[in-house]
């Protein structure tokens, strides 16, 4: 693979790098056009007094966020975090350690906001907000996937994925928003999912769907789109329509249903369950952006809402729907609220609703990647870990072959993809082959030592971003593939149940 | 003239000299009494506004770092973990840990020991901790030196160093080497000390011994209680209030609304 980059040679995990100031100094994505920004109520572009604003949103975003106001008091700089993010261990520039991330807010909250910082501020590392400042937030808060790795090891709990939302939510205040983001979020206003596909566009593509489908297995499963009364209102990430392989992951949710009897639907109003509100730290743009789904789901009359394979649309599904689109008292109280995809296949694999052959997955040595908001910023089943458990469950259901990477790179422990938070964009490209690095060590290890041929994912971030990816380091991209892709073509359809 | 002054004269001097020492030995127990309350106003105010900021401060959405407890008792025992154990950086980094815990219990068991000061009887397990409290200054000293080593030559630290970082160590190493140096080196009237802190907690000055290397303690410590408030020692209240480990994850069974977001 050609590159304008350096691309990283792959050594063993763990490798740590020296330090490099300013290896990464020119990395920075588009910035949003006046079009883009102000449909999500943002400034067209920087507006005359940013440093006033900035300083006033910030003094905002502190007495409104008690995670912002205590982490930016509370960290010692004991350094614990600072070699756990991918982005640092992939480019060693040190604006990328957690702790130096978040002192570029910190420097300017001591400066504006503390009395060390207001009168002795060489001492504590104080600075002013100058445009150079500004320039440093808008490059390094875009070079953060808001992951939460950090978040794990430092002993204070302090979330670089917070200060990094803060700061997004600072710039695109000031006229200073991201185009990738920001131009996503206004087509899901507009058409109603990141992708702007609209809806006769989403009705031809499910029945393309589902003569693929017949041809290949000779039953109907059926892909229904806003049909009322049906018992689960699916919502999934867009990507799931057609790009590969997430796809095959769709169609694999599609048998499931069929073949456990549950009636379902997609909804062509909320056909997408991304939420790139989450990523730019905009609570009122994320709210909206996940009204659509309540909204679709009351006026199809479901019983249930499934959320599909993707990582952030889970952390907003699970943690914030409750508080931000509900109570979900429309619902079945018998099942939680919201589902994920896996949860309801793994309950319908322990009520024995489904059988599988697992030899049509026998070409495969399967490993899986843990996505960084589904594994430090959720839960599946209700146990704490089941958001580990059943995924794997699932593959070993569906796959004889199936083994772990190193301990450290999974569970708790995982490593983004390099394309999270709002950064799976081509202007990015060398941060996000740069921050594969220690995910791609750890799957070559397997590669190596146990003949893993692929990688399953339950995010479409994830997806996108190997297939991306991997070519760089010399791997198929066709490596990648979707949990329920497995289970998809291991389940018997059609047997009886 | 002779080479010597005349008894007289040095009974004067004599005399003089003690007046000037009592004066001083007078000045600095009273200004030392004065810098005490400032401090502890400082401390108890400071740090109790901090409190009162965090706790009012919203926590508008549920943000645990998972997996996390899914109760309330299982939140303590997580805190507990961490408050006592350290979980997180044991988790991170074992030399880190390893030094830090090593001072932070250190301190903790240093402090108590200094409650004899503040007692009168002394109580039973303060008077009990006494012999295990002297290896407390050693730990500190032992944590606080492999800390700044850390900071100093691990590139990744040192880059994230503040002046403030290296003299904050540098006070608490100044402040736990003045103590160790009086217990084996330069001893002090520890019965006069307690009279004085015994009268300082009733108001009434009484006199401090003036050994210069108390004196040194003592300033050191008022300096640490006037910066605490202001500086990242804010860390010991703000891990209570750190939303990533004091929420429950529970998100779908208790529809989190917090009253003041
Ligand atoms: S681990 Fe936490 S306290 Fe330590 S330097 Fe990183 S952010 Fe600061
Ligand atoms: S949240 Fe993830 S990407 Fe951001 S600083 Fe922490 S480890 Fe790095």
């Amino acid at each position: 693979m050609k590159a304008e980059f350096d691309i990283p040679v792959i050594t063993h995990y763990p490798q740590t790098p020296a330090i490099q100031v300013d290896a990464m100094v020119h990395s920075q994505p588009f910035v949003a056009k006046p079009d883009i920004q102000e449909p999500l109520g943002f400034p067209g572009e920087l507006v005359e007094d940013w440093h006033d604003k900035a300083i006033d949103k910030m003094g905002e975003l502190l007495g409104k966020y008690r995670s912002l106001q205590v982490f930016m008091d509370a960290c010692v700089k004991c350094g614990a975090c600072t070699d756990k993010c991918h982005y640092y261990l992939g480019t060693a520039d040190p604006k990328n350690m957690p702790v130096a991330r978040q002192d570029l807010m910190r420097k300017v909250y001591r400066r504006y906001f503390t009395f060390a910082g207001k009168h002795f501020p060489k001492l504590v590392g104080a600075v002013d907000l100058t445009e150079e400042v500004l320039d440093d937030w808008y490059k390094y808060y875009h070079q953060c996937s808001e992951c939460r790795r950090c978040s794990v090891y430092c002993p204070y709990g302090i979330d670089t994925a917070e200060i990094t939302m803060a700061g997004r939510e600072i710039l695109a205040s000031v006229g200073v928003g991201q185009k990738y983001s920001n131009e996503i979020i206004g087509k899901v206003f507009k058409i109603g999912n990141n992708l702007g596909l609209p809806e006769p566009a989403l009705v031809d593509t499910l029945e393309g769907l589902e003569e693929e489908v017949k041809e290949d297995t000779d039953v109907d499963v059926r892909f229904p789109v806003d049909q009322k009364g049906a018992d689960i209102l699916l919502v999934t990430p867009s990507a799931d329509f057609f790009a590969e392989p997430h796809v095959d992951g769709l169609i694999g949710y599609a048998k499931v249903f069929h073949q456990a009897g549950i009636s379902w639907t997609l909804s062509s109003h909320a056909s997408e369950a991304a939420n790139f509100g989450l990523f730019i730290g905009s609570q009122g743009n994320m709210q909206r952006v996940a009204m659509r789904i309540r909204e679709a789901a009351l006026e199809l009359g479901v019983k249930r809402i499934v959320v599909g394979e993707c990582g952030h649309a889970w952390r907003v599904a699970y943690s914030y729907w409750n508080t931000l689109i509900g109570p979900f008292d429309f619902l079945d109280p018998n099942y939680p609220a919201p589902q994920h995809i896996c949860e309801s296949t793994y309950d319908l694999i322990q009520q024995g609703a489904l059988k599988f052959n697992k030899e049509e997955n026998d070409d495969k040595v399967v490993t899986f990647h843990d996505s960084c908001n589904v594994s430090r910023a959720s839960r599946m089943g209700n146990m704490p870990g089941g958001q580990y458990v059943i995924p794997r469950a699932l593959i070993k259901a569906s796959c004889n072959h199936f083994v772990d990477m190193r301990q450290e790179t999974i569970h708790e422990g995982t490593f983004c993809c390099g394309g999270g938070g709002g950064l799976l964009t081509d202007d990015l490209v060398e941060l996000r082959v740069k921050g594969a690095l220690p995910r791609m060590q750890a799957l070559h290890e397997v590669i190596e030592e146990n003949e893993v041929t692929h990688m399953a994912a339950i995010c479409a971030i994830c997806k996108s971003q190997f297939t991306k990816v991997l070519p760089y380091y010399d791997l198929g991209m066709d490596m990648i593939i979707s949990v329920h892709q497995l289970v998809g073509d291991a389940l018997e359809l059609g047997v009886e149940r | 003239m002779p080479a010597y002054p005349s008894p007289q004269v040095a009974s004067k001097v004599y005399v003089l000299v003690s007046r000037l020492k009592g004066i001083a030995v007078f000045v600095v127990s009273y200004l030392y009494a004065a810098l005490f309350y400032l401090a502890t106003a400082v401390l108890i105010v400071g740090v109790g506004r901090r409190i009162l900021l965090y706790s009012r401060t919203p926590a508008p959405l549920k943000i645990p770092t998972t997996p996390a407890p899914t109760s309330t008792p299982g939140v303590v025992a997580r805190m507990f973990r961490e408050v006592v154990f350290f979980e997180s950086l044991f988790k991170s980094n074992k030399w880190t840990w390893l030094f830090g815990w090593a001072f932070h219990f250190g301190l903790l068991l240093a402090l108590l020991r200094h409650l004899r000061y503040f007692t009168d009887p002394v109580w039973s397990w303060v008077a009990f901790i006494q012999s295990a409290g002297v290896y407390a200054g050693y730990a500190m000293v032992f944590g606080l030196v492999g800390l700044w080593i850390r900071r100093l030559a691990v590139d990744r630290v040192r880059y994230i160093s503040a002046p403030s970082d290296h003299l904050m160590l540098a006070l608490i190493l100044g402040i736990a080497g003045s103590g160790l140096l009086m217990k084996y080196v330069w001893h002090t009237d520890v019965v006069a000390l307690k009279t004085y802190m015994l009268g300082l907690m009733s108001l009434q000055i009484k006199q401090l011994p003036a050994d210069p290397m108390l004196l040194i303690h003592l300033a050191l410590v008022i300096c640490l209680m006037i910066i605490f408030p202001i500086s990242k020692l804010l860390h010991a209240p703000g891990l209570f209030f750190s939303p990533t480990r004091n929420q429950a994850d529970n998100p779908r069974e208790r529809r989190h609304m917090p009253t003041n977001a």
